[in-house]
């Protein structure tokens, strides 16, 4: 079965640090980078994103698939961006500066121009640290990461019963939809919207039963072992915090800090060097 | 409001598994950009319907993050609440249909196509956009475009297989009341 979340086993410093303090500096850096349009903030972030990917030791090779897929979407919305509202920079910035002109609609400015570097800096600092997150932290130690940050952990054991059973839900929906087309369902686009639609409710069908059959095999079994009548629980993949673990979460906390700190000084989201 | 039982939980969990396999591996590309009609939401219906409010806005949150995690374009934080919403107010809306009793009428069909409409307006309509707005300050014609777009490919969606799957989860389960005590 593919590796969805591609958690790569590597030794390194980024690896060692606990699940919970990736977690944490993760929301602490992506809540930064979406407060601020600060392009100096902005500009920094990329930059030590790249650093730490070559701390961890994740070569550009392990997540050429995923970054694909973020140029493409990249692109398309910043076209969609200026295919919607050309002067969209304009009206942030208060301000016009003509570059040239594609038609009457579309007039290429030094605002909106600058409102699309921005953009694709947000991007460029952001989905490093997913796919740092995501490609150093062990699927089966991120549930006791999510209890240990303060979720409940009954919620915390739904996303690991949600991690666990993916490949197998995955497994099975390949079963049927092979059994389904052996008795001449089609699936492929030669076929219409409403047909794929009602072939794809022909493989759900069947795997949304035998999911409600499993939810209550599982839950029976839970409920044997006389899970959720503690008020809390231990975890087999759960680590103590080290003083690396809690420096890095500092570090992170300073920029959201740095990111909210900057944004209320300037009065405004938006940094505009011509203004 | 049900009770966070074992079985919420594990419901949750399958709940979400099922909600990522439906949007990752079934996603039908449409014509905008950045949106593809995918049918994950009339498995959340159908889950919400059945589990109740608290199942359904936390199999929306951990299904649709886990599927953003997944690709390379981020977590769009306004989107997974978005879900999480439509998964709440669902649950919310179907209160009075008890498909585990094994009764699934036409008021009952009638009653969860009106609710997944109205929650599918306010989710993508209102939610989605305006919280993109919060969080991305994008333009906002874009914004309802996409929303627009996502809006109506779900609630077809919603409508063919939340329909479906409430019909045939109704008709595997033994109805109420058919059987009777002997004297």
């Amino acid at each position: 079965m593919i590796n969805i979340f591609n958690y790569i086993e590597r030794q390194s410093p980024i690896h060692r640090l606990t699940g919970a303090t990736k977690l944490v500096c993760f929301l602490l850096w992506s809540f930064a980078s979406m407060v601020t349009y600060d392009t100096r903030i902005l500009a920094v972030l990329p930059v030590a994103a790249v650093i730490l990917f070559g701390v961890s030791k994740i070569r550009l090779k392990d997540v050429k698939f995923i970054l694909s897929v973020t140029a493409v979407f990249m692109v398309l919305n910043n076209l969609l961006v200026f295919l919607f509202s050309p002067m969209h920079g304009c009206e942030i910035y208060g301000s016009v500066t003509e570059l040239f002109r594609i038609s009457a609609r579309y007039v290429v400015t030094r605002e909106q121009l600058w409102y699309h570097l921005n953009l694709v800096l947000k991007y460029l600092a952001q989905i490093p640290m997913l796919l740092l997150f995501v490609t150093t932290t062990d699927p089966s130690e991120f549930a006791a990461s999510l209890n240990k940050i303060g979720v409940n952990y009954k919620i915390a054991y739904s996303v690991a019963l949600a991690l666990r059973y993916i490949p197998d839900i995955q497994r099975e929906y390949h079963d049927i939809s092979l059994s389904q087309q052996a008795r001449g369902i089609e699936m492929s686009k030669k076929e219409s919207l409403v047909k794929r639609l009602k072939a794809a409710s022909a493989i759900l069908i069947p795997l949304i039963l035998s999911s409600m059959d499993r939810i209550e095999i599982i839950s029976n079994a839970m409920e044997l072992r006389g899970f959720g009548k503690g008020k809390k629980r231990s975890w087999y993949m759960a680590r103590p915090f080290t003083p690396a673990d809690i420096l890095s979460m500092i570090i992170c906390g300073l920029l959201l800090v740095l990111a909210i700190i900057d944004t209320a000084k300037m009065g405004t989201r938006f940094w505009y060097p011509w203004a | 409001m049900k009770k966070f039982s074992v079985k919420t939980i594990v419901a949750i969990g399958i709940g979400a598994a099922l909600f990522f396999v439906c949007g990752r591996f079934i996603a039908i590309p449409s014509p905008v950009p950045n949106t593809s009609i995918t049918i994950q939401y009339g498995v959340l219906g159908f889950m919400s319907a059945v589990f109740g409010p608290v199942a359904g806005l936390l199999i929306g949150l951990i299904g649709h993050a886990l599927i953003d995690a997944s690709w390379g374009w981020g977590v769009w934080w306004s989107w997974v609440i978005a879900s999480g919403v439509f998964g709440f107010l669902m649950g919310l809306a179907c209160k009075k249909i008890n498909l585990d009793d094994g009764i699934c009428s036409k008021k009952d069909i009638a009653r969860f196509n009106i609710s997944q409409l109205i929650c599918h307006i306010v989710c993508w309509g209102a939610v989605a956009p305006v919280l993109d707005i919060l969080i991305y300050q994008e333009p906002v014609e874009k914004l309802f475009a996409q929303g627009l777009v996502a809006g109506i490919s779900n609630a077809v969606t919603t409508a063919v297989i939340g329909t479906l799957l409430c019909i045939a989860y109704a008709k595997a389960k033994p109805q109420k009341g058919s059987l009777t005590k002997e004297e």
